[in-house]
């Protein structure tokens, strides 16, 4: 069987996105990660809907404060030039459409770029948290997530079967196998993790892939 | 022949002005506020009856939860409570995963079987097996749900606070959240309506207040806090430290007194 990348790699190729000056989310799990890889030369403001903008990155075992966290309840450190509000700024901030861009999780994605991501079958006593107003509100949703559930079965899927978090709202998914743009004409395929074909990624995705012209391996 | 005037008011004829003694009218006595202050968490939420509604401020498991007031709660006999908070709280046992000694969280309520309705954005997380004391309770039949998003449920308790009657969010559109409720096309987007949240008694955490009851909040500890001090009858905060009137910086007080009916000082 050939390599998938480790969630550290999809984190760090999904911060590749970032671009200088944005407001950034990061959702719960693996989105997390990718606060430890902001492209060199870039400032990103991260955003939590807890209430902070402009945090620095995740704190040491000496640093942690409990009074200072990200919305996934880890322990973030200070930076000169950030600010404290409470969750219904926070949220006005969200759904206003100042957040460049959120990272999420997902248990499925769409063709039509339909996102999953807070609840399974099952498990009605589970909730979204924000995770439907940052998608609603976003200016760019990328989810970050394994390209197969553990049984093998596809995640990214023709008709979602778990419970929506919003309709068409994600533009890029990373897997530990591709990236794969969301586009008005269906999903492209862009990158493929090296040694992977577009063959062999098809197969394990149930939606339509298109081929992108300038396919490539994920630069690591 | 009476002239009917329909415009502006007409201008009034100047009267001589009485210059005051002093500029300001100063009270011989200081007028006596009320007093706040309770010594001990279980003073401040003695009185809080079987059936109330409370809101409870914090954000996860930690940082921002009043837990003294949370602790001094479920050592009382009420019970039925509707409580609305952002997280259902993950219990002892949970907590252990994090901090080995285990602390408490919003889950104790649960696990003493207080209350009848959690209101929450996140009630249970989806880690497996579930563990935490809401969801089992939850799946024994023994409390009832509703599941908020984050933003539409801080939005819905700052309706509350300010008097305003419902709101129409796109957040939740397609989606489970959008059952039973209006729906509306505003310039094009459709929207969801979405009503206000209240409260019997709000618990919440603050940093400082001074003894009229301004409060002041610290780092990511603010969260949901301030708008709940904002939508209950009566406001509890639990604050690491109390000072004077004139102690606090006028510039930086978060929720205004007059949104807050009792504190206790628990210092950290």
């Amino acid at each position: 069987m050939k390599a998938r990348l480790d969630e550290q790699t999809i984190a760090l190729r999904a911060a590749r996105e970032f671009t200088d000056g944005a407001v950034v989310n990061l959702g719960y799990g693996l989105p997390c990660l990718c606060a430890d890889f902001v492209p060199g030369g870039k400032t990103v403001f991260f955003q939590s809907e807890n209430g902070i903008l402009g945090y620095g990155g995740l704190a040491t075992d000496a640093e942690k404060d409990y009074e200072m966290i990200n919305a996934a309840d880890q322990p973030v450190t200070p930076a000169p030039g950030m600010c404290f509000f409470d969750s219904a700024l926070s949220f006005d901030m969200i759904r206003g459409g100042h957040i460049d861009i959120v990272v999420l999780g997902a248990y499925q994605v769409s063709d039509k770029g339909d996102l999953a991501n807070w609840g399974r079958p099952g498990r009605p006593a589970t909730g979204m948290g924000g995770g439907m107003d940052l998608a609603a509100g976003a200016g760019r949703v990328i989810v970050t997530m394994l390209h197969t559930t553990r049984e093998g079965g596809p995640r990214i899927v023709k008709d979602l079967t778990f419970p929506l978090t919003a309709r068409r709202c994600v533009s890029l998914i990373v897997t530990d196998l591709a990236v794969i743009e969301v586009t008005v004409a269906g999903l492209v395929l862009k990158e493929v993790a090296p040694g992977w074909t577009f063959r062999e990624i098809q197969d394990l995705t149930e939606a339509r892939l298109k081929l992108a012209a300038d396919l490539k391996e994920i630069e690591l | 022949m009476v002239r009917i005037h329909s415009g502006p008011p007409l201008p009034r004829p100047a009267l001589p002005r009485q210059i005051p003694k002093t500029k300001y009218q100063i009270p011989k006595k200081r007028a006596m506020t009320a007093n706040k202050i309770y010594k001990t968490c279980v003073e401040a939420v003695a009185d809080i009856p079987d059936g109330a509604t409370i809101m409870v401020g914090g954000f996860g498991s930690y940082g921002g939860l009043p837990i003294n007031l949370i602790v001094a709660l479920a050592g009382q006999a009420v019970k039925n409570l509707t409580v609305i908070a952002n997280m259902g709280g993950v219990g002892f046992e949970l907590t252990k995963r994090i901090k080995p000694e285990g602390y408490q969280d919003l889950g104790i309520l649960f696990e003493r079987g207080q209350v009848k309705k959690l209101i929450a954005s996140v009630p249970a997380l989806g880690g497996m097996p579930p563990t935490s004391p809401f969801e089992k309770l939850f799946n024994e039949g023994k409390v009832e749900v509703e599941i908020v998003p984050q933003g539409t449920l801080a939005e819905r308790i700052r309706c509350g606070a300010g008097g305003i009657g419902g709101f129409y969010t796109p957040v939740g559109l397609g989606t489970v959240v959008e059952r039973g409720k209006e729906k509306k096309v505003i310039n094009g987007k459709e929207y969801i309506l979405e009503l206000p949240l209240n409260a019997d008694f709000a618990l919440v955490k603050a940093h400082k207040a001074d003894i009229l009851g301004n409060l002041v909040y610290r780092r990511t500890a603010r969260c949901f806090n301030p708008v709940m001090a904002m939508a209950a009858k009566i406001t509890i905060a639990e604050v690491d430290e109390l000072v004077p009137i004139g102690g606090l910086d006028p510039e930086v007080i978060v929720t205004p007194h007059v949104y807050v009916k009792r504190i206790v000082e628990v210092p950290r």
